[in-house]
């Protein structure tokens, strides 16, 4: 057992490197309201939040993550650019299955990030460098993805709109994708909807289940998707290889996939920056699907590093999450891109060294 | 003293009285109807304690009784982790019931949970919220959700008359226990075309704790196979 504050004086080491970086230091609040966190995250992070009940502020959750408060907190007064950085704890229930763990995870543990809201193209580059530099010496496995590629993938594939839409939903739960990918590369078959004797009930209206009808009917006129498309898609979802190689397959999947020709632009000259930095290319795996399976905020360069142990999450994660300060800016919006470290986790991989 | 919770009245009781009889092992409540003591005939070392059924588990797995009856919903729901604590003795073959997902019967476009997610995903879109399931089985339902990765949708409490929640307009669907799906059929509603959440059925479960050389005499005494 690694004492709790030796974990903290970790934290409290990467907090001042951030500073250096030109953050500034802020500590949000513990207690968040739940509403925001329920929006966004939906049911789910009630099986993994503590919540809580205010007689005066209502339903409260015991901070799950860092990000959704600085967002809040930057898009309320900020200025642009913004450097943050923070050192705090997150609370995680661990609701196990059938059977209880024999090592069960922290429910309460650290996190120390930094967020940076700008428009600068740099900073990408900016923010995977400075928690590469600052991991260096524990020797981890940098992975990278970006969820911008995928989505222009599905978006250019000759889809309906509907279809196209439908697909982009599940990006993040790579199942329904798959079924739904099925569904359309197969011919649709004409569907009864037979009559029922009951009267209607129930907030969902007629009306909305009459429009559904209507596009469930007008897309089983739909041509399916043909097995080619499905192919490159494949191609695309399961590359996985060095950043350099994995630039020349993107390039080359581009010429059979125009729709991803400026994602694959941006991807080179995110790499490049990244280079400019003295960071070497090919010890940094690019994976495609990186990010389908994280938090659904991010919405463009994803990063990790893991230390390959099992069942481990990753030592530090992050990635740019702009339609988040749009979802939470209420009409503002700003790019932004951050990470955290798990503090806890390096602590034990410098104790076993 | 190995002690046995039995629910303390209705058909379950009853059940369970008959399964016990059936194995040479005569349990009866001690007194009037209204006293929840029990008595043991046919077989030594067991004692008999009357309880809620809904506090069976809680009980078991806190180890003030040793053995149990109850329905496997009612475990899988309370107690996370469960096989850790409890073991499943024997299925006893009453008390069936089926955890489902329900929704309106005039949803004409709803026969599988892929349409409900379709439905779910529509529903915030058009309203603004996620889609409610009214339910008492709040970890049952959402593991089963997430697993089968329907994300647009909230849980919403409902310890009784769930089935009147849509008509009421506190929530669009439900996730209840059902045996013979005629209470939902009242209520205009329709199972979905799936298999259900949890199959459940009355079980008789030991602490695992407990497990040792009096409950291995108790249990070939009633003809059963030790369990894990």
């Amino acid at each position: 057992m690694i004492p709790k504050q030796a974990k903290q004086s970790v934290g409290q080491r990467f907090l001042a490197r951030f500073r250096d970086a030109g953050a500034e230091e802020i500590a949000p609040d513990i207690l968040l309201p739940a509403g925001d966190l329920l929006d966004l995250y939906g049911e789910d992070i009630r099986a993994r939040a503590y919540v809580t009940q205010d007689p005066i502020r209502g339903e409260m959750m015991l901070r799950p993550d860092f990000t959704v408060p600085v967002v809040r907190a930057h898009m309320q007064n900020g200025a642009d650019p913004a450097r943050y950085c923070y050192l705090g704890e997150v609370f995680r229930k661990q609701d196990m299955g059938d059977t209880r763990p024999a090592a069960p995870r922290d429910n309460e543990y650290l996190q120390c990030g930094f967020e940076l809201f700008t428009r600068d193209p740099q900073a990408d580059a900016e923010v995977f460098a400075l928690f590469h530099d600052a991991l260096a010496p524990l020797s981890l496995t940098a992975q990278i993805g970006d969820m911008g590629l995928l989505l222009d993938a599905v978006r250019g594939l000759p889809l309906t709109q509907a279809r196209a839409v439908a697909l982009m939903h599940h990006i993040w739960r790579p199942g329904r994708f798959a079924r739904l990918l099925a569904r359309f590369s197969t011919p649709a078959v004409a569907r009864d909807f037979p009559e029922p004797a009951a009267a209607w009930a129930g907030m969902r209206t007629e009306d909305e289940m009459i429009r559904r009808i209507a596009r469930l009917q007008s897309d089983a006129a739909v041509p399916p998707l043909s097995r080619v498309w499905t192919e490159r898609l494949d191609r695309l979802f399961t590359l996985r290889a060095p950043a350099p190689d994995a630039l020349a397959a993107l390039t080359d999947l581009a010429r059979d996939m125009p729709a991803i020709a400026p994602a694959v632009t941006r991807i080179r000259a995110r790499l490049d920056a990244i280079a400019a930095r003295g960071i070497d290319l090919s010890a940094v795996i690019f994976d495609a699907s990186h990010g389908r399976t994280t938090l659904e905020y991010y919405d463009g360069f994803t990063f990790s590093f893991v230390a390959g142990r099992a069942g481990w999450p990753p030592v530090a994660s992050g990635g740019r999450y702009d339609a988040l300060t749009r979802v939470l800016g209420r009409g503002r919006e700003i790019p932004a891109v951050g990470g955290i470290i798990r503090p806890g986790l390096v602590a034990e991989l410098e104790t076993q060294a | 003293m190995i002690r046995l919770g039995v629910p303390s009245k209705g058909r379950l009781m009853e059940q369970t009285f008959d399964w016990f009889a059936d194995r040479g092992v005569r349990l009866s409540r001690a007194g009037s109807d209204r006293e929840y003591a029990g008595r043991v005939e046919g077989v030594d070392g067991m004692s008999l304690v009357l309880l809620s059924a809904g506090e069976i588990p809680r009980e078991l797995a806190a180890g003030r009784i040793e053995l149990g009856v109850t329905g496997t919903d009612l475990v899988r729901e309370k107690l996370a982790g469960w096989s850790s604590d409890l073991v499943e003795l024997a299925p006893m073959g009453f008390g069936h019931a089926d955890l489902i997902l329900a929704v309106p019967d005039c949803w004409r476009d709803c026969a599988t949970l892929d349409d409900f997610a379709a439905i779910a995903r529509d529903f915030r879109a058009e309203h603004g919220f996620r889609l409610r399931i009214a339910t008492k089985y709040h970890r049952l339902v959402r593991a089963w959700l997430a697993t089968h990765e329907v994300a647009d949708y909230q849980l919403v409490d409902s310890q009784g008359a769930t089935e009147g929640t849509v008509a009421n307009l506190t929530a669009e669907a439900i996730a209840d226990i059902t045996s013979s799906g005629e209470t939902l059929r009242a209520n205009n509603l329709r199972i979905l075309d799936e298999a259900p959440i949890l199959r459940s059925q009355a079980t008789l479960f030991a602490n695992r704790a407990a497990m040792g050389p009096a409950m291995a005499a108790l249990t070939a005494r009633l003809g059963l196979h030790g369990g894990g």
